[in-house]
């Protein structure tokens, strides 16, 4: 259901940055977006999501291309970078120390999107 | 649903491991799901906004527009009116069955005489948990997700917003949002609170905190309920406790049983403070 509330987001955003293109009789084909790992989306759903949240939109059959952007921390003791995969223990993987800062894995982001001008 | 993106390669909390699929997996028509690595991530940071077309003949339109940022305005516009009646409004979250509302039954209890309180009860369905609070002498705004809502799974600032048209905030001293029962979905979305908390229990399992660390991290206290269920569980409280201060170090953590009142005096004091 996250990812679902997610997309009608993803969906209202490119729809009003597209709005005078879609007035003009564009077509969006792409809509990019950048999820960083911690916010705990399964791109797979998202996309599952996009498909029928656009059906019957100005947006129906574009494509949602995620870029999924690991998490990453920096050890503020000893300058370690720890790059998260399954269990996101937020300490550093080299010193072991809690005192870290997030590098990235925190991005929600509609980044840009692709129109196609239909008028020739 | 949400929940970690498991990697194909079963990799376990291997610190070292750095994801070396830079290709494209291409799952359907509908989209694409691209792996970035930790070079390509922390590049991405600095030139945000500075990407190459990849369709020639189209026109790529930048947006740069956080998800949320729309739920975040909405969530300011909340907030701004907690604060201009004087309201301090704490968002309760936890996922179901771990006592949230028995939690806030005792707590409205206690508070009764001394500070006005009002809730926003948020569930998919029913009016069950805001019949049970209905004899706490709080105000409740009810607020089924079910009806009209699409029947999400956790609250967000619009909701709440359209619950407050219910609530005399000049009437009230604190507002909690019981938000709906879930550990992932009510993390990420601000409701205008200006605290936050989370209700656990010690039936869930010490792993807990580690499987939903987005929330375990977004709360500044975390109730440990039904702690007079203890003798029966073979619940490690130590490890509990670790695997809390491993994700979010700095909150304050209350175990307690809402059903015998142990415990919960040190949570009131939480709750008085804001």
């Amino acid at each position: 259901m996250h990812e679902l509330a997610i997309s009608r987001s993803i969906a209202s955003i490119a729809e009003r940055s597209a709005h005078a293109r879609l007035a003009r009789g564009g077509t969006v084909t792409t809509v990019e977006v950048d999820i960083g790992h911690l916010r705990q989306v399964v791109p797979e759903t998202l996309v599952w999501a996009w498909s029928f949240v656009t059906e019957g939109t100005a947006l129906d059959s574009s494509r949602l291309a995620v870029n999924h952007i690991p998490a990453v921390l920096r050890c503020r003791a000893c300058g370690a970078q720890t790059v998260l995969t399954d269990v996101f223990t937020l300490t550093c993987g080299t010193c072991g120390d809690g005192n870290v800062e997030v590098i990235s894995g925190d991005e929600m982001v509609v980044v840009a999107l692709i129109v196609e001008d239909n008028n020739g | 649903m949400g929940r970690f993106h498991r990697h194909d390669d079963g990799s376990e909390h291997s610190h070292e491991h750095l994801h070396d699929h830079g290709v494209d997996h291409v799952h359907e028509s509908d989209g694409t799901v691209r792996e970035l690595t930790p070079e390509e991530a922390a590049e991405r940071a600095e030139h945000i906004g500075d990407h190459t077309g990849y369709e020639t003949g189209n026109e790529r339109i930048e947006v740069l527009e956080r998800i949320f940022d729309e739920n975040d305005r909405k969530a300011d516009a909340n907030r701004a009116a907690f604060d201009a009646a004087g309201v301090t409004c704490i968002n309760v979250m936890s996922s179901p069955g771990a006592g949230k509302t028995t939690v806030l039954a005792r707590t409205l209890t206690a508070l009764k005489d001394t500070v006005r309180c009002g809730v926003i009860e948020g569930d998919i369905e029913t009016s069950i948990d805001a019949d049970r609070l209905a004899g706490t002498g709080a105000t409740i705004s009810l607020l089924n997700t079910g009806d009209g809502f699409g029947g999400e799974c956790h609250l967000d600032a619009p909701m709440v917003a359209h619950a407050l048209q219910r609530l005399d905030l000049s009437a009230l001293d604190l507002v909690f949002v019981e938000n709906v029962g879930n550990l992932v979905c009510p993390a990420e979305f601000d409701v205008g609170a200006h605290r936050r908390a989370m209700v656990a229990s010690v039936t869930e399992g010490e792993d807990k905190p580690l499987k939903y660390p987005v929330m375990f991290r977004n709360v500044e206290a975390i109730v440990v309920n039904k702690t007079d269920l203890l003798p029966y569980l073979s619940f490690d409280m130590d490890q509990f406790l670790a695997n809390i201060k491993a994700v979010n170090p700095d909150a304050a953590v209350f175990p307690m049983s809402a059903t015998t009142g142990e415990g919960v005096d040190a949570w009131i004091e939480w709750v008085k403070q804001g």
